[in-house]
């Protein structure tokens, strides 16, 4: 009863928050002043890619939460951190294109940003993948090995393709001299930040307690396969039970 | 027994083993050869095109052919359970981990030896830079694909579709050590830029990776 409260509360402060940011991305921040109106798809773009940063390193964390303690839910949560992380990584990859092409006139360039993005994208879908081909138990300790390569990758990513040229603009936001934003745009982007937030934690919580539903039906389905002599025994999740238990503890 | 005894004992059986049977060697070389062959028709470039292209035909022609050497790394200690023999046994799984990564760089180091004439030849290459550096490129980048990949492939072969898994998560973390050493392959043969930051890159990559794959193998081998 509580939590269906908190759900239906988190939904409608989700919706306000998306309504209001596209008011402000739509009508009140000014047009820009040399690239018209497209430049609004940029209200999109950046809070999507913060989003699915700070995702992809809530999947870090939750992976080595995993690791050291061996726990379903910080499983369930990597999980749903990459999968969303990997929806909001899309639509970054999907916008860049759309506004790169009326501004720079070409859809995509092998720049630093762009490449690194999708060389990230990349590796967050071969993570899913494993988690899909991956069997049994052993799928947790796997795709949490292979998180932490992944989120190792990133910096090393990015200092290769950083060696080549730049076409995407410095960062506009604390970049330097000559770059800053117009405080209209600002509070778009931010009210942005704040609607995309909140809809990716809505999301990471529906598909986090998806995950445990996931494992306790598989669990369930375990024991009944072991049969009422395995209830006694239920400790044991090992259905050959021929092969001992060998560093399976929690370290 | 140290670490690293068992793992030279470990690497010795290994090699033993592939001098007696060729199975990896054979398959890797073959498949090397058609994709070398393959490039050749493909794009049938001049002396001039091709030292700029061969850094990344050379590198996408070992990549595919170690692939091949990495998915057999492990399936021989599938057979007859010796892997989980491994795991009960008191040696320590680091040593497992060094030996067939160290085993695998062996082999595709083989193949780099063999397959290089034969670019040569068929590409008319010449490098216009020092050939020394070459060499360096050449084990760096060796040891970043090998040593990701024979851990991947404990990873994968634990999986539904074993062989095809492999080079869907390795290609993706691979990407930058890739790109440096095709980079830094075409500045070497090109003579027209310094191969330096790549090469750096590399040794870096190598060095985070290697501590990496020795951190979490433990974990991984005894998954259940």
């Amino acid at each position: 009863m509580k939590r269906t409260f908190t759900f239906t509360f988190f939904v409608l402060v989700t919706l306000g928050l998306l309504a209001y940011a596209l008011y402000q991305g739509l009508v009140v921040a000014p047009t820009e002043a040399t690239m018209g109106d497209v430049q609004r798809i940029f209200y999109y773009h950046l809070p999507h890619a913060w989003v699915a940063f700070l995702l992809f390193f809530t999947n870090f964390l939750a992976s080595i939460w995993y690791l050291v303690r061996r726990t379903g839910r910080a499983d369930a949560l990597a999980l749903a951190s990459a999968e969303v992380g990997v929806v909001f990584c899309t639509v970054v990859l999907v916008t860049g294109p759309l506004w790169a092409r009326p501004v720079w006139g070409i859809w995509w360039t092998w720049d630093a940003r762009l490449t690194s993005t999708l060389v990230l994208w990349l590796i967050y879908v071969s993570y899913l993948v494993l988690r899909r081909f991956a069997t049994g138990a052993q799928t947790q300790v796997l795709a949490a090995a292979l998180a932490i390569f992944g989120f190792v990758d990133v910096p090393i990513v990015y200092l290769s393709i950083r060696y080549f040229r730049t076409q995407h603009p410095q960062p506009v936001i604390a970049g330097g001299e000559g770059s800053g934003l117009d405080p209209r745009m600002w509070s778009a982007v931010l009210w942005n930040l704040a609607g995309f937030l909140s809809f990716a934690l809505l999301l990471i919580w529906l598909r986090y307690r998806l995950a445990l539903a996931e494992n306790a039906v598989e669990e369930a389905h375990a024991d009944r396969a072991l049969g009422p002599e395995a209830e006694t025994r239920a400790a044991k999740p090992e259905a050959r039970g021929a092969a001992p238990e060998v560093g399976n503890k929690p370290r | 027994m140290t670490v690293m005894a068992v793992a030279r004992r470990t690497l010795a059986k290994d090699l033993r083993l592939e001098w007696r049977a060729k199975d990896a060697v054979n398959s890797m070389l073959f498949f090397a050869l058609l994709v070398v062959v393959i490039f050749s028709f493909s794009f049938d470039p001049t002396a001039e095109e091709s030292r700029r292209i061969a850094g990344g035909l050379v590198w996408v022609a070992f990549l595919f052919a170690a692939v091949v050497a990495l998915n057999q790394t492990w399936a021989r200690e599938l057979r007859n359970q010796v892997l989980d023999a491994y795991r009960v046994s008191p040696a320590p799984a680091v040593s497992l981990f060094l030996a067939k990564a160290v085993g695998n760089f062996i082999l595709v180091s083989v193949l780099e030896a063999l397959m290089t004439p034969l670019f040569i030849v068929f590409y008319n290459l010449r490098s216009v830079g020092p050939v020394y550096q070459l060499l360096v490129i050449a084990v760096l980048g060796t040891w970043a694909l090998v040593v990701n990949g024979t851990f991947f492939a404990a990873i994968s072969i634990r999986t539904r579709s074993r062989e095809i898994m492999l080079p869907l998560i390795l290609f993706p973390i691979s990407i930058p050590a890739l790109l440096a050493m095709v980079d830094a392959t075409t500045s070497v043969l090109t003579g027209e830029a310094s191969p330096r930051f790549w090469m750096q890159l590399l040794a870096v990559y190598d060095l985070v990776f290697t501590t990496v794959c020795l951190a979490l193998f433990d974990t991984v081998i005894n998954a259940e």
